[in-house]
């Protein structure tokens, strides 16, 4: 939860390429993310946006290319290199395990010991601690609407979900969290209350970088848009610069911008 | 006739001249079958391996296919046929169904016998799904002997070896009987299966009964004969069967089983076994509950592995029928090298006239005069003829 | 927090849920209580019957030796179910555990055999502790060999432990020869082979060594599976592998554990099953692999993987155990048990689609 004050990329991406047999998912990719921004991503089914979010996230290793992380030279090689990082992804599977219960999800993969002796040879869980820090996080975070803490999560509704999938990013000391359609199975209200929880995330100094298909959600809580097409990154926008038909005609091909009229620079 | 379970086989196999031994000590007994047996199997092996020294560039092929491979009974059916192949320079094949109730496996096994030109094949049958195959063996000229169990009908194979497992119940009722002495059997009864109708199992159990003088209405119906009443056999006296438990014929099973059995009536006296593993199972439970084994109780049992003889002498199991799986095997490879170079067929020697007796004898280290079924031996006589 | 958290999701439910739902959900929370009622209707139903009615020889049903020895019926089945317990919650099954533990124990059998007794192999005349050690990491190897198969080449469980259940039978065939080896054969070992079947008193009761080992491998394992990392992981690994991965949990190493814990478990039901018959022999319980999923999936844990708990487990061995035992004693024919049986485990499945539809 570092606010870097300058405006080096808090994540950077050079020369990315990446190619499964023969398609290729990146080619010569740019990618810059700054500190304290959502920074959405959109593009064309097969314009490499997944793919540019799996190499940022650590699901895929790049071909070629450079990924920054705090100007620092990074190699994921996994999801757990990138989180090691401060990069944390929420997937659009959400990634929670339904018969676990909230507290068990939000800790999953990095449990709690307790101290001393049950901790170091019986390997004892902190359970209270792990409660304690859930339920402050997610009311933190002003989503708890659950009952219990020790629900489990497949009681919850999608919504509630999500938050729990998004409070787990934002709690463990992350400086990144990636959002992968995050609203794509919401309803309305959940939806709202989602993009919500993404503005406070980026108040309290988080960098975002939202994946959305959604054009009137990316205008609503973007500070930037990258948008990806051929593997490249076509433009960086903002949704003052230009409008939505705007930004589908970039996707599309049907317009392209300058880069001296593109948002490279940090907004924020 | 189905198959025994349980048991062991020796890593040391019988030889042929063993069993030819053992069995000629048969024949020295009361049982006339086994004496006829004998003396045809002494005269089809020597014929045999006169003739094989002739013509050696054709040795007779012979394929053994049993119900599967892991069961020590089979086993030992297979060391058998091994064992009297080398001794009579007969080419063995052998197969099995993958498991019980594999029948497309038998057929298979039966075809390659029939193209590879084998004299004859022994086969414990999986079911009457075998029996084209088998005609078809038959019609290509190839002598067909069942082993152990027999088809249905019996006359689609040319002869079937086994042992009488009626005759087996028998002796052990007819010998617990004579331990009895007049008093009152409380009797539990130990069998496979609950599930299952299987000739083995009911042949056995009623068997037992019908030797200690019970009246058994239907042999195919393990609960037929009537809980309580009087046997006949020796002094007579009352009875009752407390239980019929279903053990799947292992030692867990039986301890199990006679767990439940003593639960529900501690008095019990005579326990009947389906076969040596159950019977040690059984040993451990009564054990456990404070009885001496042999004073209080008796367990009595059929099939004659090594480890179940060894508990005859040892004084863990008092009395048990001894089959020959093994002798089924080297017998029926024997008497197919004999047809093959023009000797004689086997005839059927058992009491019914339906098969080829392999032979029971009862085990036991306290002899009881009314034992008629089969020849009495000590426990040593066993061991040294135990299959395994 | 978390506290008052509970209590209003308490009363919402008791406004809100209708009574099936209510029983849903408590059944969703804890999926041990279905099989905990049918263990007590069972003991009931049979106790009034024995006491009140004349049915067979159920008076003696409730009589402290019939239950010492019910109790002391459940160590082979109990033990291996809790292998079957954490293979099933990681939405796996274990066919070979009857192989693996008869492999196991004759391992054990044959080295600490009497070199002296006949038709012995080469390794026998060993220390019985030795044997025992050596008899259990065999065991432990073998579950390593089933969870590297499904690990290394992406196998199902299934098919995996199904090869592995016919390799092991064969090489228990092979090795030994099929040779049941008894208590008696190993002469001064006997003590320290068939201490798993030494009983004592407490009060009117009868206990062996192996009951009480039984009930310390539960203890033991329930605490594991919820009170460490490694447990959380194995209920994640279930209930969603994807998810799990996500979250960062190597799952192959999680499965991989798994199954080799499974190993060390069965290894453990061998020596107490030589305790408890008094020998060991490779034909024992042939359809035991059935029964220890029967008493898992009657517990209440899913076939699906992610739900159930160990107590869930035990109690569906004690049904087995009683629900046979009682029957017999009434005098009914042994197919009605198996039938019996068979009622409950397809209940205990439909339940379990039930449940995991719940909604609040």
């Amino acid at each position: 939860m570092t606010v870097v004050t300058s405006a080096q990329p808090i994540v950077q991406g050079k020369d990315l390429n990446k190619s499964f047999g023969r398609v290729i998912g990146l080619n010569n990719c740019q990618f810059e993310l700054f500190p304290g921004e959502v920074l959405a991503v959109v593009g064309d089914n097969g314009a490499g946006k997944s793919t540019l979010i799996k190499c940022i996230s650590g699901a895929h290793e790049v071909d070629s290319g450079k990924i920054f992380v705090n100007n620092q030279e990074v190699s994921f090689k996994s999801t757990h290199d990138a989180r090691s990082h401060g990069v944390e992804t929420v997937y659009q599977t959400l990634a929670v395990a339904p018969a676990l219960d909230i507290s068990e999800n939000l800790y999953l993969g990095r449990e709690v010991r307790k101290k001393g002796i049950l901790g170091k040879v019986f390997r004892s869980l902190d359970k209270k601690h792990m409660r304690e820090v859930s339920t402050k996080s997610l009311s933190d975070l002003g989503v708890l609407t659950v009952q219990s803490i020790t629900q489990t999560v497949e009681t919850l509704s999608g919504g509630q979900r999500q938050a729990v999938a998004v409070a787990r990013a934002g709690t463990f000391g992350s400086q990144v969290v990636i959002l992968d359609e995050p609203t794509a199975a919401l309803g309305v209200n959940e939806s709202a209350r989602v993009l919500q929880l993404i503005k406070d995330l980026r108040d309290r100094g988080m960098s975002i970088i939202l994946i959305s298909h959604n054009m009137p959600q990316v205008f609503d809580v973007a500070d930037r848009i990258h948008i990806q097409r051929l593997g490249r990154r076509a433009a960086v926008v903002t949704p003052q610069s230009h409008t939505m038909n705007d930004v589908v005609a970039i996707m599309t091909g049907a317009m392209t911008v300058p880069e001296e009229e593109q948002q490279l620079a940090p907004v924020r | 006739m189905a198959r025994a379970f349980g048991g062991r086989r020796l890593a040391f196999v019988a030889s042929a001249g063993v069993l030819a031994l053992g069995l000629a000590a048969c024949g020295g007994s009361s049982d006339s079958g086994s004496s006829d047996s004998a003396s045809s199997d002494s005269s089809s092996s020597e014929s045999s391996s006169e003739s094989s020294s002739e013509a050696p560039a054709e040795p007779v092929k012979v394929t053994l296919i049993t119900k599967d491979s892991t069961n020590p009974f089979f086993v030992a059916m297979q060391e058998g046929a091994k064992e009297a192949a080398a001794a009579n320079g007969v080419e063995i094949t052998i197969g099995s169904g993958k498991e019980e109730g594999d029948d497309q496996g038998q057929i298979d096994l039966i075809e390659q016998a029939i193209a590879r030109g084998d004299a004859g094949i022994l086969i414990t049958p999986m079911s009457v799904n075998v029996n084209a195959a088998i005609e078809k063996a038959r019609a290509a000229g190839l002598y067909v002997i069942a082993l152990d169990t027999p088809t249905d009908p019996p006359d689609v194979v040319d002869i079937t070896f086994a042992t009488d497992n009626c005759l087996a119940g028998e002796a052990i009722g007819q010998w617990s009987a004579g331990w009895l002495n007049g008093e009152k059997a409380t009797i539990a009864e130990l069998v496979i299966f609950d599930d299952r109708v299987v000739s083995v199992d009911y042949c056995r159990a009623n068997g037992f009964l019908t030797g200690l003088g019970v009246e058994v209405p239907d042999l195919a119906d393990m609960t037929s004969p009537a809980k309580s009443g009087s046997y006949t056999t020796g002094a007579g006296g009352d009875y009752e069967i407390v239980c019929l438990e279903a053990t799947g014929a292992n030692e867990e099973g039986g301890r199990a089983g006679m767990e439940k059995c003593l639960a529900a009536n501690g008095d019990i006296n005579v326990v009947y076994t389906i076969n040596e593993p159950t019977a040690f199972g059984a040993a451990e439970a009564l054990k456990a509950a404070g009885k001496t084994i042999g004073e209080d109780v008796i367990i009595v049992s059929v099939d004659g592995g090594l480890a179940g003889v060894e508990a005859v002498k040892a004084g863990d199991i008092q009395a048990t029928s001894q089959q020959y799986p093994l002798r089924m095997a080297s017998l029926g490879v024997e008497a197919i090298a004999s047809i093959a170079n023009g000797g004689a067929a086997p005839q059927n020697t058992s009491a019914n006239g339906e098969f080829f007796d392999t032979g029971v004898t009862l085990c036991t280290d306290m002899p009881m005069d009314t034992v008629t079924s089969a020849p009495q031996e000590s426990a040593q006589y066993c061991i040294d003829n135990a299959w395994g | 927090m978390s506290e008052t958290a509970r209590t209003t999701a308490a009363e919402e439910f008791a406004n809100s849920a209708t009574p099936m739902q209510k029983v849903q959900h408590a059944l969703h929370r804890y999926p041990w209580l279905s099989p905990l009622i049918v263990l007590v209707v069972l003991i009931v139903i049979f106790a009034i019957l024995g006491f009140g009615f004349d049915v067979g020889s159920l008076e003696n049903f409730a009589k402290p030796a019939t239950i010492s020895l019910m109790l002391q019926q459940t160590v082979i089945i109990g033990t291996l179910a809790v292998a079957q317990t954490i293979v099933i919650l990681t939405a796996g099954i274990d066919l070979s555990i009857g192989a693996i533990m008869v492999f196991g124990q004759m391992v054990m059998a044959n080295l600490a055999v009497s070199a002296t007794a006949s038709n012995v192999t080469f390794m026998a005349g060993q220390n019985p502790y030795l044997a025992v050690i050596i008899g259990v990491a065999v065991a432990t190897l073998a579950g390593g060999v089933n969870g590297f198969l499904i690990v290394r080449f992406n196998l199902p469980p299934f098919i995996v432990t199904l090869g592995t259940l016919s390799i092991f039978t064969a090489l228990t065939l092979i090795i030994f020869k099929a040779r049941t080896i008894q208590g008696k054969e190993f002469e001064g070992a006997q003590d320290v082979m068939g201490i798993m079947g030494k009983d004592f008193q407490i009060g009117p009761f009868g206990f062996t060594i192996g009951l009480v080992v039984m009930l310390i491998v539960y203890v033991v394992m329930a605490y594991v599976l919820r009170g460490t990392a490694w447990g959380t992981h194995v209920y994640a690994v279930g209930d969603d592998p994807t998810a799990a991965e996500l979250s960062g949990i190597n799952v192959k190493r999680v499965l991989f554990s798994v199954y080799l814990t499974a190993g060390f478990i069965i290894g453990i039901a061998g020596w107490i099953t030589i305790g408890r018959l008094g020998s060991a022999s490779p034909n024992v319980a042939p359809e035991i692999n059935l029964e220890t999923i029967t008493a898992v999936v009657i517990g209440g844990t899913s076939l699906f993987g992610g739900r159930g708990r160990l107590v869930g487990t035990l109690i569906g061995t004690f049904i087995i155990i009683i629900l046979d035992f009682g029957l017999s004693l009434a005098g009914l024919d042994q197919a009605y048990r198996v039938l019996a049986i068979g009622v409950l485990v397809i209940s205990a499945v439909a339940v379990d689609q039930w449940i995991r539809k719940v909604k609040i």
